[in-house]
């Protein structure tokens, strides 16, 4: 199931980093959505640590779902999905090969999007690098775990672009609540044991919604 | 159609119960020491906001039982729960900031418990549309199952996540490990108002459903 889930992520990122066209337009996204944040504050009355938690993620919130709304779009061509479904291979990995193609997609926004974060607002990053990449990497998950299982469902749909966002945004919420607050505990300099907490929070979301989209995954498929 | 019939009787009972939990709230409950009359909205506000509770609750079980068995009823049933869902949700969500106004001096706050109702009103929604959205009957089934069921889920850890922050909401008085701090008067009033829209909620999903069957029968024969 492993290596079937590696091949198709492997097949998904060759078409993402050959064409490079949708990789590209998520960064150029990303550092647009930095830019207007700059321009929606006034930089006199808040300071820029004050809302620096809140523009990383909404930045990143707004990335993933650019990119989770490609992962089904790219099989519907030709009937991709069809020949997918047909092949020997189990529901489980078509999503977990998904799951992972998505992460490395999300994951690589991500790691252009957090320095240029850094240079743009002033942020001192590199003393709590470690741990931010930790709540980086768990919040992410949770919201690519489901946002991959709904961008199967809404790829099919008549209104994809606009409604993964509406349906996945709610699911979003939780972890980002979390992410929101171990970051701004983290930029303000306070203690590991403070963020915890909220690793730990974000960590039980992973695990039930991983496991709730491999559960109903198939449905989402099968004919 | 029977069925029809059926939930429109049990609205009709339902609505004039309603009448008489309305009287009784106003007339022969008595009036809440601090709040003043404004206190007399709880008897619509609290109940509309467990239905709607228990209504998601069941999408997401109708969900779960629609996938397991494949039996369109479960569809057809969680979609009528759905739509009876919102609009109590509405109920409740209107309700509140009229009370909210006179009592905490703002319509709306972020509060925790406020949160997680705008939250549940908006999975009802995202539901709606994805049913909405989805032409194939069976691919539309499947969907909202799997929708529903992550709904179901989803609610407890909105919970979680909103109760991390400070409440301003009553906390609950009835259904708590210590007795109801309720006087009597008021809890008999509550109590009957909750039968009774639990009563509304059985009539309006049983009409949603025969109007959802009689939809595919004339769809069938067209």
């Amino acid at each position: 199931m492993l290596r079937h889930a590696w091949l198709l992520a492997r097949k998904d990122l060759l078409v993402e980093f050959r064409s490079r066209t949708a990789i590209l337009s998520a960064v150029v996204f990303t550092v647009l959505v930095l830019m207007v944040f700059n321009f929606g504050r006034d930089p006199t009355a808040v300071a820029a640590v004050d809302l620096a938690p809140s523009i990383l993620w909404v930045t990143f919130t707004f990335a993933a779902m650019l990119a989770l709304n490609r992962a089904f779009q790219l099989e519907l061509e030709n009937q991709a999905l069809d020949g997918l479904l047909l092949a020997p291979v189990s529901r489980s990995s078509i999503y977990l090969g998904k799951l992972i193609a998505n992460l490395v997609f999300v994951a690589t926004v991500e790691a252009v999007g957090l320095p240029l974060f850094a240079l743009f607002f002033n942020v001192r990053l590199l003393h709590v690098l470690g741990p931010l990449v930790a709540v980086l990497a768990l919040a992410t998950v949770g919201f690519v775990a489901v946002g991959t299982l709904f961008s199967a469902m809404t790829a099919r749909t008549r209104f994809a672009e606009l409604l993964l966002p509406v349906l996945l945004l709610p699911f979003m919420i939780p972890p980002l609540i979390w992410a929101v607050l171990a970051t701004a505990a983290l930029l303000a300099g306070r203690p590991l044991s403070e963020v915890k907490g909220w690793l730990s929070f974000l960590a039980a979301f992973d695990i039930v919604f991983v496991t709730l989209a491999f559960a109903l995954f198939p449905a989402t498929v099968d004919e | 159609m029977r069925l029809l019939k059926t939930g429109r009787w049990i609205t009709a009972v339902g609505l004039v119960l309603l009448a008489g939990v309305y009287v009784r709230a106003l007339a022969f409950t008595p009036v809440e020491r601090f709040q003043g009359p404004a206190q007399k909205i709880y008897y619509v506000h609290v109940p509309s906001a467990v239905v709607a509770m228990m209504a998601m609750g069941l999408v997401g079980l109708a969900g779960i039982l629609f996938l397991l068995l494949k039996d369109p009823r479960f569809d057809r049933f969680g979609e009528a729960s759905a739509e009876v869902g919102t609009a109590f949700s509405v109920v409740m969500l209107t309700t509140g900031p009229i009370w909210a106004k006179p009592i905490w001096g703002t319509w709306w706050t972020w509060d925790a418990r406020l949160t997680l109702t705008l939250f549940l009103f908006l999975l009802f929604l995202g539901y709606l549309l994805l049913r909405g959205a989805v032409t194939d009957p069976g691919l539309r089934a499947r969907y909202s199952a799997v929708l529903g069921i992550c709904g179901l889920v989803l609610l407890p850890f909105i919970h979680l996540s909103v109760y991390l922050f400070r409440t301003l909401h009553p906390q609950p008085i009835v259904l708590k490990p210590s007795a109801p701090s309720l006087p009597g008067e008021m809890l008999v009033t509550l109590l009957m108002s909750f039968l009774v829209f639990v009563i509304l909620y059985v009539g309006f999903v049983t009409q949603r459903y025969a109007l959802s069957l009689l939809r595919e029968q004339a769809d069938h024969h067209a």
